[in-house]
């Protein structure tokens, strides 16, 4: 026979005070580990919407990143007219890509510079990012010294807006679009035509990467091995969307430092937990002992302090998530280890957090609850009674 | 004075457990504050070495990824004060695999100067000479022999990525110092094997300018800059400590997330703590009574309350700086290599002491109040 849970739920509004602080406590715990889920989501979900499936990433072997990487134009003649590649009117769909990166000052804070990615590309090279579009202003002219920024470099960046020179290469270009794709790791690029790009850079003929589109899936797979095989390109082919994936190690160090903390919060809560819960146990001791000469068992009496104990944790649990609400949908920026630049990113709370959070502060319930509920149950009525 | 401590110790024992249990809670909110200061302390907070102070590096304006031209340097060596400007290039590459132990920093460098510049970097004479004669020479940091197991005379092949040339190199020197897990070889060699590439052969990624006085810091870095401001290739020009920063600076807004942490620790700590000292007093209601009656004033009761409180805090709090050097380690490990070694400053132990004992008051205000003010009659009724 167990004990009713209402016993439980009124015991805990009784002592309201404690249980709120008892409840925060473990609730700020919570927040921490899902503040944290929803900076690693938001930034996954950033970097997986980044690559399109079919889209190959080609950069020589060996290379981690397009900023280290080099593909000559010989290179990529050869690699254009592969077997397998899409083709729209103008051509096959390939864009031999030179990437570098630019300093820039935070609008809000000129003492904040971090590298923002500057990509030159084909003509065809904007068509290939599906879901890329303009906010505003126009898209850079072939030929001419212009850029077009990400969103989120224009938000966050000063000298991003249209009509300002920025310096790069060796000289001014002026910005003349901010353009927009979706969730991606684009906005936080800086976008202009790939040949003046590449001179103004010193590249001479050669670019960093090549983007080319497959026909389909099938044909992707091919060309991986294609390049890989082909003795005369020492290149190397890669989707596009596992090449952003990989990045997520630029979230490595916040997602250790963050469960670190949480976890060692959650000893110290489960501590708080069980001060709580002893105390429960003690103003309660003559409360024991009718319910055991009522006929509840030591085994219910058990149960029902932890019940009360998971109550407590699993309200904390809900607070913390609660707290974490506002995180959602909030900007923010990371240092991406593989670019070495810049990658903006919009904080995401996902189920899974939050049910990791709820189960999270189940496990503080349960292992603060467990003494002061073995201790309650062991009382013998006449003890409990007495007391 | 000493007979009111008696009785704060006192009430402290009665429930043994519950002080004992809300000390290693605060101590462990205390510990994490102290790691979090550490954090910061690594990344922002770094009293440059000596030798540091005396540096500059000079870098293209735009960019760590756009290049100088190698002819700046004599202009720079013209300039007063400035003892040496040697060019180093960030080669990168790969080296077996991307294992971290593989991930050593590597340099193409001025062989000649490159040990005047980093006078802290401890290099035996006859390897030295060894590492300048040799084109195809490698002089290797201790913690890269130590990890790698290279040799002097072994002989390694780097892959290039950003450059397409695989340097063949013979290790000649084995240096020892503050920051070496990184390498150097020859920029001649790398400039030979770059001659027809574009942009290749003759550009630096940085020069690296060791000063006659750290004091002329400032004057040489806007001497530099001002010199080549209009050219194609603009300069800037930072201390050491500035250049370093820089990276920390690209990591996103760290400040922020560490005092958001800091912040949830610290209110945790806050709950935590009020909880311990209202369910004290709430018990004690009767006893206060007690006391009351036996002439202690409110204020009396009021600094036991707030005794009781602080105590537990500081007892909570010097644990914690106890625990944090095993904390940091902790942090270090799971935290990989981007910070090397976690020590909380003077400041910071002093920091956490004072939260302690902030947390320990901001908990007991109201329950101190609320005990002081309990009116004798109602108090001796409390059915506790």
């Amino acid at each position: 026979m167990l004990v009713p849970i209402g016993y439980n739920i009124r015991n805990l509004i009784v002592r309201r005070t404690t249980t709120v602080m008892t409840a925060l406590g473990v609730g700020l715990t919570v927040a921490v580990l899902v503040g944290i889920g929803t900076l690693v989501e938001g930034l996954r979900s950033s970097l997986e919407s980044g690559g399109d499936p079919l889209n190959l990433i080609v950069m020589r072997q060996g290379s981690t990143a397009e900023l280290v990487s080099m593909v000559t134009r010989e290179d990529f003649e050869e690699l254009k007219f592969l077997p397998g590649i899409a083709t729209s009117e103008d051509g096959p769909m390939a864009s031999h890509e030179v990437l570098s990166v630019v300093n820039l000052a935070l609008r809000s804070d000129p003492e904040s510079v971090a590298n923002i990615t500057l990509r030159g590309m084909s003509p065809i090279g904007v068509t290939m990012r599906e879901g890329a579009r303009l906010v505003e202003g126009r898209w850079f002219a072939t030929g001419k010294r212009e850029v077009a920024v990400g969103r989120s470099v224009h938000e966050k960046r000063a000298g991003t807006s249209i009509g300002d020179q920025l310096y790069f290469g060796k000289g001014d270009w002026e910005v003349v679009g901010v353009f927009e794709t979706g969730q991606g790791v684009f906005t936080s690029e800086i976008w202009a035509d790939g040949n003046l790009a590449a001179a103004d850079l010193g590249r001479g003929s050669a670019r960093s990467s090549a983007l080319v589109r497959a026909q389909d899936d099938a044909a992707a797979e091919a060309l991986v091995n294609r390049v890989a095989d082909d003795q005369r390109l020492t290149l190397e082919a890669e989707r596009e969307s596992e090449y952003y994936a990989k990045q997520m190690v630029s979230a490595g160090p916040v997602q250790a430092l963050g469960m670190f903390v949480a976890i060692i919060m959650a000893v110290g809560s489960c501590f708080a937990a069980m001060n709580t819960m002893f105390a429960a146990v003690a103003n309660r001791a003559r409360e024991v002992g009718i319910l055991r000469l009522l006929g509840f068992s030591r085994s219910s009496i058990l149960a029902s302090f932890m019940l009360e104990s998971l109550l407590l944790s699993l309200l904390g649990g809900l607070l913390g998530c609660l707290m974490v609400l506002p995180l959602h949908g909030l900007e923010g920026r990371i240092g991406n280890f593989v670019t070495f630049a810049e990658t903006s990113f919009q904080f995401r709370l996902t189920a899974g957090y939050l049910t990791g959070g709820l189960v999270f502060a189940a496990i503080m319930g349960i292992v603060g609850g467990i003494l002061p509920s073995w201790l309650a149950a062991r009382k013998t009525v006449l003890r409990s009674l007495g007391a | 004075m000493a007979r009111r401590l008696v009785l704060v110790f006192k009430n402290l024992r009665r429930n043994k457990r519950r002080a004992f249990l809300t000390v290693l809670s605060t101590s462990l909110s205390v510990c994490l504050v102290g790691t979090l200061i550490a954090v910061y302390g690594a990344m922002y907070d770094r009293d440059p070495s000596e030798e540091s102070a005396q540096r500059l590096v000079t870098r293209h304006k735009v960019s760590l990824a756009q290049s100088l031209p190698i002819h700046y340097r004599s202009r720079i060596e013209a300039i007063d004060g400035v003892r040496n400007a040697v060019p180093m290039n960030w080669f990168g590459g790969t080296y077996v695999d991307n294992r971290p132990e593989h991930m050593f920093a590597r340099f193409a460098v001025d062989q000649e100067e490159i040990f005047d510049v980093y006078s802290e970097l401890k290099i035996p004479a006859d390897q030295l000479e060894a590492f300048k004669r040799d084109r195809q020479g490698m002089a290797i940091g201790s913690e890269v022999a130590k990890r790698t197991g290279l040799e002097l005379g072994q002989r390694i092949t780097l892959k290039g990525d950003i450059w397409p040339f695989d340097p063949e190199l013979t290790v000649r020197a084995v240096f020892e110092g503050p920051d070496d897990f990184q390498a150097f070889f020859h920029q001649k060699y790398m400039e030979e094997a770059l001659r027809d590439i574009p942009g290749g052969g003759s550009s630096v990624g940085v020069f690296a300018i060791r000063l006659r006085s750290a004091d002329d810091a400032v004057g040489v870095a806007a001497t530099v800059d001002e010199m080549f401001r209009n050219a194609p290739e603009p300069t800037k020009t930072e201390t050491e400590a500035a250049f370093q920063l820089a990276f920390i600076t690209q990591l996103g807004n760290v400040k922020l997330f560490l005092l958001a942490i800091g912040a949830a620790i610290v209110f945790t700590m806050l709950m935590v703590s009020a909880n311990t000292i209202a369910m004290s007093v709430r018990e004690r209601t009767r006893e206060i009574g007690v006391l009351k009656t036996l002439g202690f004033d409110s204020a009396a009761v009021l600094g036991l309350v707030l005794a009781e409180a602080l105590l537990i805090s500081l007892a909570g709090g010097l644990l914690g700086c106890l625990l944090v050097p095993a904390v940091s380690a902790a942090a270090t490990a799971v935290m990989g290599p981007l910070i090397p070694s976690l020590v909380l400053p003077p400041w910071g132990l002093l920091a956490c002491i004072t939260t302690a004992l902030a947390v320990g008051l901001g908990s007991s205000v109201v329950p101190a109040t609320v005990a002081s003010r309990t009116n004798i009659v109602d108090a001796l009724r409390h059915a506790g």
